[in-house]
């Protein structure tokens, strides 16, 4: 089951920089490793992780096999206004995970 | 779980493979990742000059396992819409693949920086690659002792 969470202060102040840390649950399968018979197991990663903050595009990541399982991401944003963080998982195999935070600016 | 039945096909297909394993086994890897590194610098940096410095890339010096390293990348500047960052690479020189993780940010993200965790296949040097918005790169990079590795099935160097 596809599953994502997401840790972000609720409220900050204009202008504070939060950090958020994200974290999708996901095997990342390289498509170096093979079974025990030789076959090869097919590449099944996260190939972007994309933080949209009210409709504007704030941060972007382009995954590679090299990410470990279950990626974590941390990073920062600038709290400009009250509103909605989107964050969005895209990957092989029709892997697509959306989650949503609000935060509140005074 | 292995079953018996599992573990025989798989020692039948190991002495039927050898010839095929060899073929593929590349004698001089090493030179091959190497070249497969300079070509994503060349990618990231085209012809431009990269300097040392306001890059830091942090990495524990000694990894017990290489299937999941924290690694973290900051980058000094501002970040206002003048001069910011606009974006970080981190490569590597002796995974199968050098690319690791490319981050695209803007003065939005208020600091420059992102941590997440990381797959080495092998004791090498990793490298992080900022990109300013005047369009200098600024690089920082790490040695790393790994002494369990990822993606043991690859073969070692």
């Amino acid at each position: 089951m596809a599953r994502a969470v997401v840790t972000l202060p609720p409220q900050a102040k204009r202008g504070e920089i939060v950090e958020i840390k994200t974290l999708a649950a996901h095997p990342m399968e390289t498509g170096f490793r093979r079974t025990q018979t030789g076959d090869l197991i097919p590449r099944d990663i996260i190939r972007s992780f994309t933080c949209t903050y009210n409709g504007t595009e704030v941060f972007r990541v382009e995954l590679h096999p090299a990410i470990a399982a279950n990626p974590l991401i941390a990073f920062t944003t600038m709290a400009t206004e009250s509103g909605t963080l989107t964050f969005q998982w895209v990957g092989d195999n029709g892997y697509a995970v959306t989650e949503t935070a609000s935060i509140r600016v005074e | 779980m292995t079953t018996r039945r599992e573990f025989l096909i798989a020692a039948a297909a190991s002495l039927a493979a050898p010839a095929a394993v060899e073929a593929q086994l590349d004698p001089n890897q090493a030179a091959v990742r190497k070249a497969a590194f300079q070509a994503a610098l060349g990618r990231v940096v085209g012809d431009a000059e990269v300097r040392r410095g306001r890059v830091k890339l942090r990495l524990p010096p000694l990894v017990d396992n290489g299937n999941s390293v924290p690694l973290s990348v900051s980058v000094e500047s501002p970040m206002t819409a003048a001069d910011h960052v606009k974006a970080i690479h981190v490569l590597t020189q002796k995974n199968p693949l050098p690319d690791v993780v490319s981050v695209a940010l803007g003065p939005r993200a208020g600091r420059a920086g992102i941590s997440t965790r990381v797959r080495l296949a092998d004791s090498q040097t990793v490298t992080a690659i900022a990109q300013m918005s005047d369009g200098s790169f600024w690089l920082d990079s790490a040695e790393v002792v790994v002494t369990l590795s990822a993606c043991l099935e690859e073969g070692l160097i």
